[in-house]
């Protein structure tokens, strides 16, 4: 077989503040091998052609949740996709849709690592328990009941799949709420009620309208439109049960 | 953090829906087309007096149509929403509204065709 | 310097085939709505009497009326189809026999529901007495 020199157009939405008031597109074309990742492309334009293209990314290989962006329309991990895929080109790459672009394809995540936060992600202990009393037990079948829900690596690709969160940045999201449920739905916790008001607050499931692209575009397999739907049960026996509850809650 | 009141209408979308979903295609087919069609008299008037009249006749009537009208009030809100209307006061008046007024009716009918 | 680009939302759902389809879902609502609304004005005629009765049965004979009934049938059978590929989200894990179900199954189970309370109306509207 003969060896050809192969390239591919690859197009990016650069976004530098200090000088354009607005994203423009710029085309590159890149050196292609049937093994290279978008994130590869990206670096090689960045190493040889142009240093001033700004990403993130870290691990390579799917884990760490840094390089998500927009390949083709549609969220991505760009470690993960690979541009025999997208042949014959061009590749079209932008900034995480559904957030504000800081740089190139560097999107604002602030207010994300806020929404983590507010969910109490740790084990809220049923009670006060001292280390005479061992470790937690758990059966496999308890495990399988969160197991899922605990692989979130932080990419935000369901961020950008989610309409509702593109429409209101307040909507806590596909991702922390499935990372809250992963907690409530831990054997170990007791700290669902405190997370009852984030579930059925105006910024909670309510906003989501079961699109399910989110659980489509998760590379981790943790399904948030699940975690989110079946706590609209929850939310729901909450609202309408609550004044049977002996220690009340607030409205 | 504000509590949603979501839950309300969202019971009602969902009993509207699995209502829709188990029995829509076949009340449209029989009511809509294949009656129309054949001309068949099963939709006579004294036999669908004496269904309005039963008690399980007015139950089985009146559900399907409060709870269509519900979930479709419902949904068409959150539709707006999703074009860029925003779910405010006259949006939600407008929609459940409509829901309203048809529940209504059916219900004053049901009521007024007597037992 | 720090002046973050916030990206228009107008016109998302034309973006992916995937939103198209959801929207499509979505409009079925008004299929629905406008059942409901036939429906109530049946019993309104119901109530007023047998010629008020004869008369909405004589408007759904319609040519019009037919071919709105056909877009309807349409429009029920997207949602059937598509509330019952939703449904499993809603739901927590189920096991049965030791297996976790899986979403299909649950989807199928409800489709044959949808299939068999057809056939139980269909039987009751011909067989009732």
């Amino acid at each position: 077989m003969a060896e050809s020199l192969k390239t591919i157009d690859v197009e990016v939405l650069r976004y530098r503040p200090e000088q354009e008031s607005e994203p423009v597109w710029q085309r590159y074309t890149v050196p292609y091998t049937d093994d290279m990742s978008v994130l590869q492309a990206l670096q090689q334009i960045k190493d040889d052609q142009d240093g001033s293209l700004s990403f993130r990314w870290s691990c390579r290989m799917a884990i760490c949740g840094s390089c998500g962006m927009m390949v083709n329309g549609k969220p991505h991990l760009s470690c993960q996709t690979f541009l025999r895929d997208l042949l014959p080109g061009p590749v079209r790459i932008e900034a995480l849709t559904h957030f504000p672009i800081e740089r190139d394809l560097v999107v604002s995540v602030d207010g994300f690592v806020k929404k983590l936060e507010s969910i109490q992600p740790y084990i809220i202990p049923k009670e006060p328990r001292t280390l005479a009393q061992g470790e937690y037990r758990q059966s496999p079948a308890q495990l399988e009941q969160f197991e899922q829900f605990s692989g979130c690596i932080n990419c935000m690709l369901c961020y950008s799949a989610c309409p509702q969160f593109g429409l209101d940045p307040s909507f806590t999201g596909p991702g922390v709420l499935a990372l809250l449920h992963r907690y409530n739905a831990d054997s170990r916790d007791g700290g669902q009620a405190q997370r009852m008001e984030v579930l059925g607050s105006t910024e909670g499931v309510w906003n989501c309208t079961a699109v399910g692209y989110c659980s489509e575009v998760c590379p981790k397999g943790v399904d948030p439109a699940n975690a989110v739907n079946q706590n609209k049960v929850n939310s729901a026996k909450d609202y309408f049960l609550r004044f049977l509850s002996p220690r009340g809650s607030k409205s | 953090m504000k509590r949603s009141h979501a839950p309300i209408f969202w019971l009602l979308f969902g009993g509207g829906g699995m209502l829709a979903a188990l029995f829509g295609t076949a009340l449209v087919l029989v009511t809509g087309i294949v009656v129309p069609i054949t001309g068949s008299d099963v939709l006579a008037y004294p036999r669908m007096l004496a269904l309005a009249q039963s008690i399980v006749g007015k139950a089985f009537v009146l559900a399907v149509i409060v709870l269509f009208a519900w979930h479709a009030a419902h949904r068409i809100l959150c539709s707006l929403h999703d074009v860029g209307i925003h779910k405010g006061l006259v949006a939600k008046l407008t929609c459940y509204g409509c829901a309203m007024a048809i529940s209504l009716v059916a219900a004053a009918s049901l009521w007024r065709v007597g037992f | 310097m720090n002046r973050p680009y916030v990206r228009p939302m107008a016109g998302w759902w034309k973006r992916d085939p995937f939103f198209m389809r959801y929207m499509a879902r979505e409009l079925t609502a008004f299929a629905v709505g406008a059942y409901a609304v036939i429906l109530c004005v049946g019993v309104l005629r119901l109530a007023q009497g047998e010629a008020a009765w004869n008369g909405w049965l004589a408007a759904l004979r319609s040519p019009l009326s037919i071919v709105l009934h056909a877009v309807l049938l349409f429009a029920m059978a997207v949602h059937a189809k598509s509330w019952f590929e939703i449904m499993p989200k809603t739901m927590p894990m189920i096991h049965v026999g030791g297996r976790r179900l899986g979403a299909q199954t649950i989807t199928r189970a409800g489709w044959a529901a949808t299939l068999i309370a057809s056939l139980v109306l269909i039987a009751l509207v011909w067989g009732w007495r």
